[in-house]
């Protein structure tokens, strides 16, 4: 127990030390959720386009 | 119909085709990225000792390094890309330069705060400006500085030339304005003996820092790859929105 | 050649012909340099200290505050697309309107730095060294400038994203220009900061009408 007490504090630095990493993980996250997101909403975003793009040029055919 | 062969790069201007080849890359980069940044982050705040004068604090510097280099190696790319769309014309190039750009701001900011972290303790203020420093706030404007022309035309194609002829100036300058501000720094700062570095990287300390730069640069990969998927997508989506309205 | 100093002369006359255009960066280097004292207290020791760098800053904003209408004009009626297409390579015609520019832009601030100099109590030995830093500095930051106009042609809030694109780009300059007013002011050789400032001078003279002109280029298709 003491001795996740003393890698918390970090020789006393423990204040600085984990901002820098936490800042760093939450910009990684970050970058991550965002990228994913995005790429999800478009994919769909395209599929469907594109869809329906096809289905007007089968329909325009048609007539 | 003719049998003519696309060209290797162009075929990949297709989303979907250039989704295919992503899928099979990503995953090995990011498993890559995982695992190194999971055993950086393991000798780095643990099975590493700390240094004799800066004490805990230098493991601050298994960000902080890491993410300057990243800074400047995304610039650098985005340069390289840049030249490459205007020399040779490929789509991909131009919205690689766009895809990499959030990234490389990201890391900048990181690399920003991470110092301030650092030097609080070490001198005692959230900024200085020591070069170092200086010069990665001078970088990052020139991200922000593209992030805002990009976006700022009508026409999204003009808005990607028009970045990536910024950039290439930008890239250009990278060089002067580091130098200059060197120059400013040894002027005013005659008596400067830290550097954000730490005076010398142990060998112990050698282990964490590699792990952790390889494992901020397959991130870089994986992110930028599905990134660069996603500009594809849009512009396709751009060009569905304009076909169906001509209709 | 010719046409190129055809081009000079007819945009310089153009500006001319509008004094009032003249007085807007001029009037804004005066106020703002007065601010100083101002802001921060009329201590003749501070203000000598500040002066170079003040001057610099004032002297870069002012330099911005001109250039927004640099191609905006042209583009609105259709003289840049005649310019792109015409036998004077669109490089020699930016640098053209760029000397132009300087003429009622930098030339002004030139000539009233010292005045100014006097109000912050810049020391005495830094005056020619004002002079020159001035005489090689505000081309390179009219020839930037005209760069960052060209870049943001067409864009929206082209004013303020000028200001964001241009200032890094401008830091080496204001970093070797007021290290060597400093260094004159201290008794000390301006000339490496100098020989650092006409490099960037020599070198933004040639290249960056390139970079210009195909920003020109991207704007105009």
């Amino acid at each position: 127990m003491t001795s996740f007490a003393t890698f918390l504090a970090m020789g006393g630095y423990g204040g600085y030390v984990w901002p820098a990493y936490g800042l760093t993980l939450l910009a990684f996250a970050g970058m991550l959720v965002w990228t994913m997101a995005t790429l999800k909403a478009r994919r769909r975003e395209e599929q469907g386009l594109s869809a329906a793009g096809r289905s007007r040029r089968g329909r325009r055919e048609a007539k | 119909m003719t049998t003519a062969r696309i060209p290797l790069l162009h075929r990949y201007a297709n989303p979907a085709a250039f989704g295919r080849l992503a899928a099979q890359i990503l995953p090995w980069t990011a498993g890559a990225s995982a695992i190194l940044l999971g055993l950086g982050l393991y000798f780095g705040l643990f099975a590493s000792p700390p240094d004799y004068q800066q004490g805990e604090s230098v493991r601050i510097m298994y960000v902080h390094v890491p993410a300057a280099i990243m800074s400047e190696v995304v610039y650098g790319l985005m340069a390289a890309a840049a030249a490459a769309g205007i020399i040779w014309k490929h789509a991909l190039a131009d919205l690689f330069v766009k895809a990499a750009a959030p990234l490389g701001a990201a890391f900048t900011f990181i690399c920003l705060a991470a110092g301030s972290l650092w030097g609080k303790p070490m001198w005692g203020a959230w900024w200085v400006w020591d070069a170092r420093l200086t010069s990665e706030l001078v970088l990052f404007f020139l991200y922000l500085g593209y992030l805002a022309l990009v976006d700022a035309f009508d026409d999204p194609q003009r808005g990607l030339k028009a970045g990536a002829i910024l950039v290439l100036v930008g890239v250009v300058d990278l060089p002067i304005i580091k130098f200059s501000v060197d120059w400013w720094n040894t002027l005013h700062q005659p008596a400067s003996l830290m550097t954000l570095s730490g005076p010398k990287v142990d060998p112990s300390m050698l282990l964490p820092l590699m792990l952790m730069i390889g494992g901020f640069t397959t991130f870089f990969i994986t992110v930028v790859l599905m990134r660069l998927e996603s500009e594809l997508l849009a512009r396709r989506i751009r060009a569905w929105r304009t076909a169906a309205g001509d209709e | 050649m010719n046409a190129a100093l055809a081009l000079f002369l007819h945009d310089l006359r153009l500006q001319l012909r509008h004094g009032t255009d003249l007085i807007a960066p001029l009037a804004f280097f005066v106020l703002a340099t007065l601010m100083v004292p101002l802001g921060v207290g009329p201590e003749p020791n501070l203000l000598a200290r500040l002066a170079p760098g003040m001057l610099w800053i004032t002297a870069l904003l002012a330099t911005l505050l001109a250039l927004d209408r640099l191609f905006q004009r042209d583009f609105e009626d259709g003289t840049l697309d005649l310019l792109a297409l015409s036998p004077l390579p669109l490089e020699l015609a930016v640098l053209a309107k760029v000397a132009a520019h300087w003429v009622t832009t930098g030339l002004p601030l030139l000539i009233i730095a010292p005045v100014l100099g006097v109000m912050l109590h810049l020391d005495t030995g830094s005056y020619v060294t004002l002079e020159i830093s001035l005489l090689l500095g505000t081309p390179v930051l009219s020839m930037i400038g005209a760069f960052g106009a060209a870049v943001t042609l067409g864009a929206r809030r082209g004013g303020a994203l000028l200001a964001l694109l241009v200032l890094p780009l401008y830091v080496p300059i204001l970093i070797f220009a007021t290290s060597a007013i400093g260094a004159a002011g201290e008794g000390l050789s301006p000339r490496p900061h100098l020989l650092l400032l006409a490099s960037v001078f020599a070198g933004g003279i040639v290249l960056v009408p390139f970079a210009a002109a195909a920003a020109l280029r991207n704007a105009l298709e």
